[in-house]
């Protein structure tokens, strides 16, 4: 039995320039075992759900650090759910208050939301769990 | 024994100086230390114990001088803090202009002496608040800007000939710059009686801030463009603030930090010395920005050793003549990325030892961070007591009593040294590489800061780095703190002014002074006058950079990780 690499993108949508998490997060999931793209900075909805579609992956990480989530994250779920890509584990991660990720959860936006202090550990086991790989 | 060394009553070659250090050393047992690594929070190690062997070497004069004088290991100024205290300003800006003018006007009741404006990420951008890409943004980690109009109401009430200004601005500095002048001129503030500083620094946006509109020559041209204006017209401005702040944030150590800094700062003289001008001319104006993290004596050395080495390079490299030319002065923050979202009233306690670091360094401006920084925009409250933080540093601790209390320090000393040397090594490194500009293009700024930044977290999530509330001694509590929040009205309003002003204003005037303006982006003029212009007529921001684009184009980075 292969197993299959789980495939995931790691975004920077919107303006803000705060790369750091981003790119942590990137090469911990790498590390791990996974297949990462990162996509670079300043990226719009649409970049990023298009990016997705032409990697196909399993896993979109939003890293949004400028107060912008509650228009982005919606928006690139939306445009996922275009492409056919309805399925796809979305999480976002940055400066989130935690009233907001509730939202975002609700509205199914995200499935999980990651803010400051979470491990990389914690996100590798959590897209493991969530991603049943054959 | 050399006249003008630091001296031990008895020589370290003396016998009993030897014999004292033998006794020492067998009772100081290394078996029995606690097993933690004894390394800086960059991870440089750390010794047992410092003695006059570290110091052997220094020469008193050559390598510290006396405060406000050459190199300024001690500091800027002959008196420090006894003369004046450095500014207290605290970087602040949300929703539109007249909630930030509030605000302003709040920090300055309470005691705060300088002005330090963030804006949201439009305007850090060039896009104005009516751009598709703004949507979500505005106003929400800074104040919106997107004309004049919007200055006039930001420093409405606020004298502009008493109060100096740090604008946080990169990409579009020049055209900010140009908002606040013209508003200054307008409510007949003449020029050379504005003071304060434009950050205007994009080497450190390429490889860490990361907000940057045109590619580096262009930049350049600004910037030098901005270097020679200042010159003529506004004598009391700070024209670039170096900064070293986002470098840290980023994930770098303290020591790439002052090497990467520094190496961008001479990439300015450099760029002001091909661009024609004396050196002597803008070097004065050049300021620096560190960030405060919180290993308390690397922090300090940094500062001392970042002096030493601008006043050094500045003499002897540069050939500037002008003692302010040699002088670095810089403004601090403490650390955003220290703060946590554990238990975020310890931030507190971080802020306040940071901003004690940055005190004994010599800082001249410090801007403390607030203990919900890590969750949202600072709560007035929140902000209160990060400023409070600083005033009882400044007048219950002492520390302020004396210029440069830590120095003759055996450890400070042989750190700073140290520090100094690993930042010549990197300079070698950058050279060897053909440049900052060269060495940007190539990633290399940006993987040694993204490998530090890893292997940082790393050691956080081995535990082998101790982080209090987080990975040691924690509790579970649910967070109870009251955070600031944005109303999403101001983004419609914001949009509604715009419109406003766009109907109302001289279109006529705006697009011939907009087409002006190109027409000089292609060719050498310097475009300072030209974006006055545009500015005085109330085109955006977004116009006046997109103006610019036209012939400048854009940067896109290769991203890596």
């Amino acid at each position: 039995m292969s197993e299959k690499k789980i495939r995931v993108l790691v975004a920077k949508p919107g303006l803000d320039g705060h790369d750091r998490g981003a790119k942590v997060v990137a090469r911990a999931l790498r590390d791990a075992g996974m297949e990462v793209i990162y996509t670079g900075l300043h990226q719009t909805p649409e970049q990023v759900a298009e990016a997705a579609l032409q990697e196909d992956v399993d896993v979109v990480g939003l890293s949004i650090l400028s107060g912008a989530h509650l228009t982005l994250v919606p928006r690139v779920r939306e445009l996922l759910q275009e492409r056919g890509m309805g399925e796809v584990l979305l999480l976002a991660g940055g400066i989130i208050p935690e009233e907001d990720g509730a939202v975002l959860k609700e509205k199914g936006a995200a499935d999980a939301i990651f803010t400051p202090g979470a491990s990389l550990e914690g996100i590798v086991h959590y897209i493991r769990e969530k991603i049943a790989v054959s | 024994m050399a006249e003008g060394k630091i001296q031990s009553g008895d020589s370290v070659a003396g016998k009993k100086f030897q014999q004292a250090e033998k006794e020492w050393r067998k009772q100081a047992r290394p078996e029995r230390e606690r097993r933690e690594p004894f390394e800086t929070i960059s991870g440089k190690k750390i010794k047992d114990l410092y003695t006059p062997h570290d110091t052997a070497e220094l020469d008193y004069l050559r390598d510290l001088g006396f405060p406000g004088s050459y190199p300024f290991t001690r500091g800027v100024q002959p008196n420090m803090y006894r003369g004046r205290l450095w500014t207290m300003r605290q970087f602040s800006g949300f929703g539109d202009a007249a909630d930030s003018n509030r605000r302003y006007r709040y920090l300055l009741e309470q005691g705060q002496t300088g002005l330090s404006v963030a804006f949201d990420m439009p305007t850090i951008m060039g896009y104005d608040s009516d751009h598709p890409r703004s949507a979500g943004e505005i106003g929400r980690c800074g104040v919106a800007v997107d004309s004049l109009e919007d200055m006039e109401v930001l420093f409405r009430e606020i004298p502009l000939d008493q109060i100096t200004t740090s604008m946080t601005i990169n990409g579009p500095a020049a055209v900010l710059w140009c908002f606040y002048l013209a508003n200054a001129l307008n409510r007949g503030v003449a020029l050379d009686r504005v003071g304060g500083t434009i950050q205007n620094d994009i080497l450190k946006e390429y490889t860490a801030q990361k907000s940057w509109i045109f590619p580096p020559e262009p930049s350049m041209r600004l910037i030098t463009d901005i270097f020679a204006f200042a010159a003529k017209e506004v004598p009391r401005w700070n024209t670039v603030s170096i900064s070293g702040y986002h470098i840290r944030e980023a994930g770098s150590t303290a020591v790439q930090e002052l090497a990467f800094t520094l190496a961008d700062g001479f990439a300015y003289v450099e760029a002001g010395i091909e661009a024609g001008l004396d050196v002597d001319d803008f070097a004065p104006r050049l300021s620096f920005f560190f960030n405060a993290h919180l290993d308390f004596f690397e922090e300090i050395c940094k500062y001392r050793a970042a002096r030493r080495i601008w006043a050094r390079h500045m003499k002897e490299r540069y050939g500037a003549k002008n003692p302010r030319s040699w002088m670095m002065r810089f403004h601090t923050q403490t650390a955003g990325c220290s703060l946590t979202a554990q238990e975020p009233e310890n931030n507190i306690v971080r802020t306040a030892l940071e901003a004690l670091a940055a005190v004994l360094g010599g800082t001249q401006s410090l801007h403390t961070n607030s203990m919900d920084e890590v969750l949202a925009l600072p709560t007035e409250k929140a902000v209160k007591i990060a400023l409070r933080s600083q005033q009882v540093i400044a007048y219950e601790s002492g520390v302020a009593n004396t210029a440069d209390p830590l120095a003759g320090s055996y450890f400070v000393e042989a750190l700073t040294g140290e520090m100094e040397a690993e930042a010549e090594e990197y300079f070698r490194r950058i050279e060897a590489l053909g440049g900052v500009l060269p060495a940007i293009e190539r990633g290399f700024f940006q993987q040694e800061i993204a490998d530090a930044a890893y292997s940082y977290q790393r050691a956080v999530e081995k535990g082998e780095r101790i982080v209090v509330g987080v990975n040691r001694f924690h509790t579970d509590e649910p967070l109870n703190m009251e955070l600031l929040k944005i109303d999403p009205v101001v983004e419609q309003k914001q949009v509604e002014r715009l419109h406003r002003l766009k109907e109302s204003r001289d279109n006529i005037a705006v697009a011939q002074s907009l087409e002006r303006l190109t027409g000089a982006a292609a060719g050498s003029e310097n475009l300072i006058p030209y974006i006055m212009e545009a500015a005085r007529f109330y085109a955006t921001e977004g116009e006046i950079v997109d103006a610019l684009k036209e012939v400048f184009g854009e940067y896109r980075e290769q991203p890596l990780f």
